[in-house]
């Protein structure tokens, strides 16, 4: 029998608290190393072991943990812990709201697990999106964490206004991917709950790591954000406990294959549509934005936690497996629509931005907006498109953040102008930088594809206003993606920069490019494999058919075309006969390409700046109308509901 | 099998030389209309012949790395197309060239080049949605994004996409770089840019890109073939036929418009977009459902 699913479960869920526990009490660099390493070690295997026992044994999906009497008190215990904690807090900092959130809500979930204890049914779930999830975060979490020992010294070396707080840090991730893979694994709604609750207030106390006041701010504004989305959350728990009897998020999805219409299906629509609301604030769409942008202020590791394999996934991973109740009905509309509003205005505020980590996280939101709206469309195609997405993003978006980090640490800037000549200045990361770039938007890498097959599909399910959003929306994501790889590429004489990347962020870096490009090359299989058995069990039916596979294997061709053209080129460019010449600057060009005489005799350093279009695309412009749409979206979706349910 | 083969390697052999035939004419045409006699139809033969045999002066070796690869892009793109594949994967395929030729121009670092890279983005970002409409357009009218299938169907497809036509021509004259919107570079010799884009490009490396050039037009033609021919073998003179008169358009437009800032031409080809093909795109679909 050896090691059962279980136990590996289990440890993927415990494992990482342990870790915390014992990294919180180590407080030399080298032993907190050596614990982060064997940890993620152990971890990666672990998820590994997991997924290969999971697909050899047949992949079909598993349900275990049936009563947990204990593991039920000691999670209520933990629930009532992390109320004091943020009333605590939100005393300490006169930001009474935030308590008052979390006391509403502790309160209703408690209320309901006294007053109406549930029969025992199954805790655990594990399937293909599980186990896609588990990866994503196992693999890419703890390399960021792997990254986070070496940044986190150079961070504390630069700034050494920032109190030390690593020990407080360091336990702080890997008690977010603990609690990550508890909500992937758990299919008990107030499970979800809990780990959901976990993943609320731990993001909440990173984005506070500095505790300035800026940081102070943006942290309850996560907080405050996120407690406002757990609080629909626990809600949805109520009334699908005291209306159906249903305690898992399966028998809630099974239910909508029976009941088709009539008021019961009114009030699965609203159970739907407040735990897609909770959906839609952790993963930062619009009108709630703003705290994921506030994130910021975190040091890089955190951002990359926040934005590519955690939290904001997890939001994402809850409107996915809400998909197909959500096909047709009030609760699809409103989060395809907010999802395509997201995607297109995000990614046109971007192209105003020179702040590198701004521009990052405006592209994230911008992306998972078209994975909501892919969910909100709530068809087989689109599901699909949407899982794909999530898995590319979290690579490439992590790997992003990774470089930006390493590159603020080397040269103490994060501006995209500051960019300028990266690929003479920094090689190695301007080359991990555009490989990132490169995999975000453009042929044949995993974004574009799964936007070809959003497109398509959105297509097929008559959603023509968000093909349109995304028509538009592409051509703005390529403008500021463009602009940033034009920077970088610019051959300037500038000076060598001294990379002072440590071998820990370099492991990290790599392991990412080689997933970036690895992924994009074993795609074809994925999709066929892993994704198509998927969609069928999601959706209950035979045949899925997205992407032809003579289009998947011409992607795949063209990969190796996109690697060879560079080097081909290189080859023919080397061989051509050419004389060196100098830059015309438009007056005398004084020997060193930087500098000209102007028409007073002046010498005059020329500088190229980027071009951000902010007449036309400003935030101030563009914010307030776009809250305001998607609030009065929401405010009007979940008025219809609960006035079809009534 | 057999006709794709056939069909790629005619597009690879006659794409430079009818793209050639098609500038001369142009300038033909052009000079004409400016009541001059003009050149003869094979200048822009002889043009590249010279420039091929002029020496090369390079800023870095990256730009003609970039150079290159926009080369072998655009004539993917085209063999793509003239393979009969998915239509988004050419037009996919056509934005990475694109982005190619403004990395070139970025990389040299020179004010000129920068500037006109810059508004090369700007460019895109005005064409780049009406291109994908245009291939969403083609899906919902005949069920494909196969070029081999559109051109099977069996009615023309401008029949459903009158209003994409149109947003099509429009950007068409930003992708054939005419007057109003050729403000990355131009034809002509009277660009405030020098010659934006290609400023720092020389002898061998700027007759690339003039035949790199030929290419693309050859396949842009094809797109506007797309929206007549389907299963009636008439389709074919006819397709021709529109595209000379579209062509003509293009040259007539070029000579009786005024340069326009980047923001009108951003604002107009989005509003054009919207207009013809957004709303053309809707009714076809209220339509598709009844």
């Amino acid at each position: 029998m050896g090691i059962n699913n279980t136990t590996l479960e289990a440890v993927l869920i415990l494992f990482p608290f342990v870790i915390a526990a014992i990294l919180h009490f180590l407080k030399t660099r080298n032993a907190r190393r050596i614990a982060a390493y064997g940890g993620c070690g152990i971890i990666i295997a672990t998820v590994l072991t997991f997924a290969v026992k999971f697909f050899t044994s047949g992949a079909e999906s598993v349900q275990i943990l049936r009563s947990t009497p204990i593991i039920d008190k000691l999670m209520f215990g933990i629930e009532i812990f992390l109320m004091i904690l943020i009333v605590v807090l939100s005393f300490r900092y006169k930001k009474y709201y935030a308590g008052l959130l979390s006391i509403s809500q502790t309160a209703l979930i408690a209320w309901l697990e006294i007053s109406h204890p549930s029969e025992q049914k199954f805790h655990l779930l594990t399937d293909k999106l599980t186990v896609i999830m588990c990866l994503m975060i196992g693999i890419v979490g703890c390399f960021i964490c792997i990254y986070a020992i070496g940044y986190m010294r150079r961070y504390h070396h630069h700034h050494t206004e920032y109190k030390d707080r690593r020990t407080f840090f360091f336990p702080l991730l890997f008690i977010f991917i603990g609690s990550m893979f508890g909500l992937v694994l758990s299919d008990n709604l107030i499970w979800i709950y809990f780990f959901w609750e976990i993943t609320s207030v731990s993001s909440f106390l990173l984005i506070g790591y500095t505790k300035t006041k800026e940081a102070i701010t943006n942290s309850f504004r996560a907080l405050w954000m996120n407690l406002l989305g757990g609080l629909g959350f626990a809600v949805a728990i109520v009334i699908a406990h005291l209306k159906f009897h249903i305690t898992n998020l399966s028998d809630l999805l099974k239910i909508f294959q029976d009941i088709t219409s009539g008021n019961e299906y009114d009030i699965l629509v609203l159970i739907v549509i407040l735990l897609a609301f909770a959906g839609l604030t952790k993963s930062a769409q619009m009108p709630f934005s703003k705290w994921l942008l506030g994130a910021m202020v975190a040091p890089t590791p955190t951002s990359a936690l926040l934005h590519s394999a955690t939290m904001v996934k997890a939001g994402v991973y809850l409107l996915i497996r809400l998909a197909p109740a959500m096909h047709g009905n009030v609760a699809g509309t409103m989060v395809s629509y907010i999802g395509g509003i997201t995607f297109l205005i995000t990614s046109m505020i971007a192209i105003t931005e020179s702040d590198a980590k701004k521009v990052l996280a405006y592209s994230t939101i911008s992306n998972l907006g078209i994975i909501t709206a892919c969910a909100g469309c709530g068809t087989e195609a689109t599901v699909w498109a949407g899982i794909l997405l999530m898995m590319f993003h979290a690579v490439s978006k992590s790997m992003l953040f990774q470089a930006v980090g390493s590159i603020e640490n080397s040269k103490g800037s994060r501006d995209i102008e500051d960019m300028h000549g990266l690929i003479k200045m920094l090689p190695e990361l301007a080359v991990i930088m555009i490989i990132g770039i490169c995999a975000m938007f453009l042929a044949p890498f995993g974004m574009l594809v799964s936007k070809w097959a959003a497109l398509k599909s959105f297509i097929d399910s008559g959603n023509i206003i968000l093909v349109c959003f995304i028509c538009f929306g592409s051509a703005t994501t390529m403008v500021y993606w463009t602009k940033w790889l034009c920077k970088i590429l610019a051959c300037t004489p500038s000076k060598h920069v001294e990379d002072i990347t440590t071998s820990g962020q370099w492991l990290s870096l790599k392991v990412h490019a080689a997933l970036t490009i690895g992924l994009c090359a074993t795609f074809p299989i994925i999709a066929t494999s892993v994704l198509n058995p998927l969609i069928k069990r999601m959706f209950f039916v035979d045949t899925v058919h997205v992407l032809e596979y003579s289009d998947m294997v011409i992607i795949v061709i063209m990969l190796v075309i996109i690697f060879a053209v560079p080097l081909i080129s290189k080859f023919l460019a080397d061989h051509m006969k050419a004389e060196s010449s100098l830059n015309y600057l438009g007056g005398i060009n004084m020997g060193d390409n930087k500098t000209f005489e102007d028409s007073f005799h002046n010498n005059r350093k020329m500088y190229l700046a980027g071009w951000y279009m902010e007449g036309i695309f400003s935030t101030n412009k563009m914010w307030f109308p776009t809250v305001f749409i998607c609030a009065a979206l929401i405010i009007i979706s979940i008025a219809m509901a609960i006035g079809g349910a009534l | 099998m057999a006709i794709k083969i056939i069909s790629i390697i005619l597009y690879l052999v006659l794409a430079p030389i009818v793209g050639g035939l098609l500038n001369g004419i142009d300038r033909k045409i052009t000079a004409r209309m400016q009541g001059r006699i003009g050149p003869s139809v094979l200048q822009p033969f002889y043009d590249v012949y010279k420039l091929i045999k002029k020496d090369i002066f390079r800023i870095n070796n990256m730009q003609y790395m970039f150079v290159w690869g926009f080369f072998i892009l655009v004539v993917i793109t085209g063999v793509l197309f003239f393979a009969g594949e998915d239509l988004l994967l050419v037009f996919f395929t056509l934005t990475t060239a694109a982005m190619f030729l403004v990395l070139e121009a970025s990389t040299t670092n020179t004010p000129y080049s920068v500037l006109g890279s810059q508004r090369e983005i700007a460019q895109m970002l005005s064409y780049e949605p009406m291109v994908l409409l245009t291939a969403v357009g083609f899906y919902m009218a005949t069920g494909s994004f196969h070029v081999s299938d559109i051109i099977h169907a069996d009615v023309p497809a401008i029949i459903y996409l009158p209003g994409v036509f149109v947003g099509f021509l429009f950007i068409l004259t930003i992708k054939l770089r005419k007057s109003p919107f050729d403000i990355s570079t131009s034809h002509h010799a009277h660009q405030e840019l020098v010659k934006g884009i290609t400023t720092e490009l020389s002898g061998k490396m700027l007759a690339m890109i003039e035949i790199t050039h030929w290419y693309e037009n050859v396949f842009l033609m094809g797109i506007i073939a797309l929206f007549i021919l389907h299963e009636a073998w008439w389709s074919i003179p006819v397709a021709l036929l529109v595209i000379a008169i579209a062509y003509f358009l293009e040259i007539l437009i070029d000579n009786t418009s005024a340069r326009v800032k980047w923001d009108v031409m951003f604002k107009s080809s989005w509003i054009v977009t919207i207009v013809a093909g957004v709303l053309n795109i809707v009714v076809l679909q209220i339509l598709l459902m009844n």
